[in-house]
């Protein structure tokens, strides 16, 4: 097989695993099986940004999102022991009709919009793209200030997380 | 590879994300619907980022990555204290602001 239709039918397969995953995510009832439909979604992102040549940012999407992440989502439902979802109430009917149908319009306007360009053929990337070395020398040269910025919200996060969820002493 | 499938897939999963925020009742699981959403839209930056050929793309997927951990820590903090007050985390119980 060549090399175009080996990475067309890995992206195949991918495209596949996130769709089904979200779908997963969005329709169980029990929320611990959606955190792992979600780390299947996560792991599956991290393939399409590997297939994109993004090997940096597919080893961080495995790191932060599928590690960091779905631990804490994990960690807090089975802190919280919660159960099934309930039902809906009878406002809540007209929601569960109408969101699916608004949702299939932003997705037909979207991929309307992204169709109608035109057919573009895939970039080869030169060498050195996507590697931890490249992407870190773009945001310690031009993002250092808005790097330094998120580092301080990170800060704002982990204290603003500590003094919500602690107990009132 | 066109690299317009992976922008349509993009779309789908931020649509399926919506779908979720709208039609779930549980706080924990409107969150995970948003990390779709987030997900979504860094498939189709990191996208871009392979036509332009240049890392500054990559580096706002960084950024998205950073925000989302802070939003995932905030956001399940609130569910926390919202499930001491009221034991329960239905977003439908909660209409004190609600008219």
């Amino acid at each position: 097989m060549s090399g175009g239709a080996l990475e067309a039918a890995a992206f195949f397969v991918l495209a596949v695993l996130t769709v089904a995953s979200a779908l997963v995510v969005i329709t169980h009832r029990n929320p611990v099986v959606c955190a792992l439909a979600l780390a299947f979604h996560l792991v599956g992102i991290a393939g399409l940004f590997l297939l994109l040549g993004s090997q940096f940012l597919a080893l961080l999407q495995v790191i932060v999102y599928a590690g960091a992440i779905m631990v804490l989502i994990l960690f807090v439902v089975m802190l919280l022991n919660l159960g099934e979802e309930t039902r809906a109430g009878s406002h809540g009917r007209i929601q569960a009709w109408l969101a699916p149908v608004l949702a299939l319009a932003l997705a037909a306007v979207l991929g309307k919009a992204v169709l109608s360009g035109p057919a573009q053929a895939a970039v080869t990337p030169g060498s050195g793209y996507g590697t931890a070395g490249t992407v870190g020398q773009e945001l310690f040269a031009r993002f250092f200030y808005p790097f330094e910025v998120l580092s301080l919200l990170l800060v704002a996060a982990m204290i603003g997380a500590v003094l919500l969820a602690k107990k009132r002493v | 590879m066109d690299p317009r499938y992976v922008l349509l897939l993009s779309a789908v999963l931020f649509s399926l994300g919506v779908v979720g925020v709208l039609l779930r009742r549980g706080a924990i699981t409107i969150l995970m619907c948003i990390e779709l959403m987030l997900n979504a839209g860094n498939l189709a930056f990191v996208t871009f980022a392979r036509q332009a050929g240049t890392a500054e793309a990559q580096v706002y997927v960084f950024f998205v990555m950073t925000l989302a951990a802070a939003e995932a820590a905030v956001g399940l903090a609130i569910t926390i204290a919202l499930f001491r007050l009221r034991e329960s985390t239905d977003i439908d119980q909660i209409r004190l602001l609600k008219w």
